[in-house]
């Protein structure tokens, strides 16, 4: 583990060893919403200032509820559509703000995997068009080596190109459309693929199939993935580093063992106690790890901490300041919060709050 | 399932006698409560169910004579792959099926016959008697009626009650299931809740009539984990304090086994194992359900570890291979598995499985560890 000297004001984690591959700075992503007559009628704050890095050959699990800004921030990442503010620095090169034909090597490099393979491939064209298509766009390869390279593809991630080259995406079952989508992934030999729910429309054994893919891909080709999940179990098992966000902001960021073992943020615990373990009736006994209400609008967030509203540690503090993403501990752990759960320092005066946590932290 | 109706009725039948004061007619070899919970008569009662479809292909065999009993206030779960006959089964339990389907079989709420029932019988057995939570709170609300409006049109349809006691009703009913500021949320239409928030909506109009059976058909699949986990919760709290009994069917077997006393799970249209939660974790029995276990990644497990796999995929509805559905892809399979289907039998106490050459008792891949960490 070697600590990186974080860049001027940007909470930057460090990485396990490995060249930077990806940098994202200081990333804020809003959008402005129109009312009647295209007055303005809020700004949705979809990512809120975040920094993180991606070394090559690393993968790092994003985590968080449906509308934390996991999805926004990975089109961030590949300029679809640009970032408002912050850089992402992709191979040393800065794509915010390039055109279309600057960015183009660079998107060559990262590829996308989407939740659903059946609105990621196009109805129509067969499953060897569609995988050779990156190919075609970007002028590679004679028509023979192309179809050499498609089925060779195919046949790594165990399509059988003589049998389904020919075939169109609904004649396939969803694992199988998956690594479809995987494929054409690959098939511009890309160092990052950004995959967003990449599993979650699939059945438990294909899952498992295809996580299982993901993996021995990443090992025959060193590949780095930003991997997008909701499932925490899921994350761990494909991550080397997690990252937890909340509203448009990183919660948490540090080595997968440490996230699971110690975690430091109160909203990386509720979600990791939220994972039904598979072990019986524990339900009933869990109920005080359950947090309660809702995620607050994107357009008006809460002052200071935005977990504040749900957190059962919550003070006067985390209303009037917002907590920054700090190293707590040692190997890289990053925490965005006052009062971080194994920091005895400041335990909460509330000793309700206190109960409550007590029941959390039940382990 | 294997063996003629009247075999497994004495393979399951433990309290006959209760059961025929309930139904109140003599049918030969009444079937009985099961589980070894014979004590009460079961509220809901499926003997032999099989479900057909004819398509394009040929007849699609859906559910291919599935048997069980639900207990008042029992929690059950159904698990199963997609296309394993898990939503069918329900559908069956609601009268839901589209005409198309051929029903055959048994299926007692209450000792009278669900089967055959015409439309106008099964509005009163739906929402009476059963209710149903679906998967997607967006699709089962209607957009442009206001959430209470859609409360207290179950309840009017059902309950003689003036417009201002189902009002009352409605409120009363966002209220138990935690929604707040419910007298404002009344007026609100489903777009303006989120998504766990319009799921309580839809729990609040399946409990409307008070059923006395939920049926939770992966209704909390599309929310978040922590938004999960608060539905859930809900419904326990909920079905104990109104003494509902559940039917959870899920494809997530964690959840199943956090949630539900006892765990049906369901492969090709079979029911294949079933047990309680305790017994199917701590000795499984079906390398199936051993399939399934291992397959999950878990918080304890160490990262870039490959999960164990069978390969393969569920057999084509359409043409069923003789024998055990599962056979093609179990790694125990041998010559026999694929002559004759094994019948569901209870080969432990509370404890059934469907399987020529089952795993050996603490076998259990992972499941066997399923306390190592967390």
């Amino acid at each position: 583990m070697i600590p990186v000297s974080s860049p001027a004001g940007a909470g930057a984690a460090p990485a396990p060893a490995g060249d930077v591959l990806l940098e994202v700075r200081n990333l804020v992503q809003e959008f402005v919403l129109r009312d009647y007559g295209g007055a303005k009628g809020g700004v949705l704050q979809a990512v809120s200032d975040v920094s993180f890095e991606l070394r090559s050959g690393e993968t790092l699990g994003i985590v968080g509820e449906t509308g934390s800004g996991k999805s926004t921030l990975a089109r961030s990442v590949i300029q679809s559509p640009p970032p408002t503010h912050g850089s992402v620095i992709f191979q040393g090169r800065n794509l915010v703000g390039l055109s279309r034909r600057a960015m183009k090597p660079a998107r060559r490099n990262m590829q996308m995997v989407f939740q659903d393979p059946f609105t990621s491939l196009d109805p129509k064209w067969a499953i060897s068009r569609i995988v050779e298509e990156p190919l075609i766009a970007y002028g590679l390869g004679s028509r023979r080596d192309r179809r050499e390279r498609v089925n060779s593809l195919l046949d790594r991630v165990g399509i059988d190109p003589a049998s389904y080259g020919r075939r169109h995406p609904r004649e396939l079952s969803g694992g199988q459309a998956q690594r479809v989508a995987i494929a054409r992934a690959l098939v511009l030999e890309p160092k990052l693929i950004l995959c967003d729910e990449p599993v979650s429309s699939l059945d438990v054994l294909v899952q498992a199939q295809v996580l299982n893919l993901f993996e021995k891909l990443r090992s025959e080709l060193a590949l780095s993935y930003l991997f997008i999940a909701h499932d925490l179990a899921l994350v761990k098992q494909v991550s080397d580093r997690v990252a937890v966000m909340y509203l448009g902001k990183l919660c948490e960021i540090g080595p997968v063992r440490d996230i699971y073992r110690a975690p430091l943020h109160p909203y990386t615990l509720a979600l990791l106690n939220s994972i039904p373990a598979p072990s019986p009736r524990a339900g009933k006994s869990r109920e005080s790890s359950v947090i309660s209400g809702e995620l607050p609008s994107p357009l008006d967030p809460p002052s200071g901490c935005r977990f504040r509203t749900r957190c059962p540690r919550a003070q006067e503090r985390c209303a009037a300041q917002v907590p920054e993403l700090r190293p707590l501990g040692a190997g890289g752990h990053l925490v965005a919060c006052h009062f971080p759960l194994s920091d005895g320092s400041a335990p909460p005066a509330n000793s309700k709050a206190r109960a409550e946590i007590a029941g959390i932290v039940r382990r | 399932m294997a063996g003629s109706p009247g075999q497994r009725v004495r393979r399951l039948g433990t309290s006959m006698a209760a059961l025929a004061a309930v139904k109140g007619e003599g049918e030969p070899g009444g079937q009985a409560a099961l589980g070894g919970q014979a004590a009460g008569a079961p509220l809901l009662e499926v003997s032999g169910l099989r479900v057909r479809f004819r398509s394009r292909g040929g007849v699609v065999h859906a559910v291919q004579g599935i048997s069980f009993a639900v207990e008042p206030g029992q929690t059950i779960a159904i698990i199963g792959e997609s296309g394993s006959g898990k939503t069918v089964s329900a559908y069956a339990m609601m009268g839901l099926l589209p005409r198309t389907a051929q029903v055959t079989g048994s299926i007692r709420f209450r000792g009278v016959e669900v089967v055959g029932l015409d439309e106008r019988q099964l509005q009163e057995h739906r929402g009476r008697n059963v209710a149903m939570v679906f998967q997607n709170p967006e699709r089962s609300l209607n957009p442009t009626m206001k959430v209470g409006s859609q409360i207290t049109e179950a309840i009017r349809r059902h309950l003689q009650l003036s417009r201002q006691q189902a009002h009352e009703r409605a409120i009363e009913l966002l209220r138990m299931v935690r929604i707040p500021a419910p007298e404002r949320r009344f007026h609100e239409y489903a777009h303006q809740l989120s998504g766990g928030m319009r799921q309580r909506v839809v729990i609040a109009i399946a409990l409307a009539c008070e059923p006395a059976l939920l049926i939770a058909d992966e209704a909390t699949t599309a929310l978040d984990v922590t938004t999960q986990a608060q539905i859930m919760d809900l419904l326990l709290d909920l079905q104990q304090q109104l003494g509902t009994a559940l039917v959870m069917i899920s494809h997530d077997l964690a959840l199943a086994a956090t949630y539900a006393e006892e765990i049906m799970v369901m492969y090709a249209g079979r029911i294949v194992e079933r047990a309680s939660a305790g017994d199917l974790f701590g000795s499984v029995r079906m390398p199936y359900t051993r399939a399934l276990l291992d397959a999950i990644p878990r918080a304890e497990m160490e990262p870039h570890v490959l999960l164990p796999v069978v390969g393969g995929r569920p057999p084509d509805m359409l043409t069923i291979p003789p024998g055990c559905s599962f056979a093609p892809r179990c790694p125990d399979a041998q010559q026999d598995c694929t002559q004759a289907v094994p019948p569901l039998q209870e080969h432990e106490a509370g404890h059934w499985w469907a399987c020529w050459h089952p795993c050996q008792s603490g076998q259990g891949g992972q499941g066997g560890q399923k306390e190592a960490g967390r």
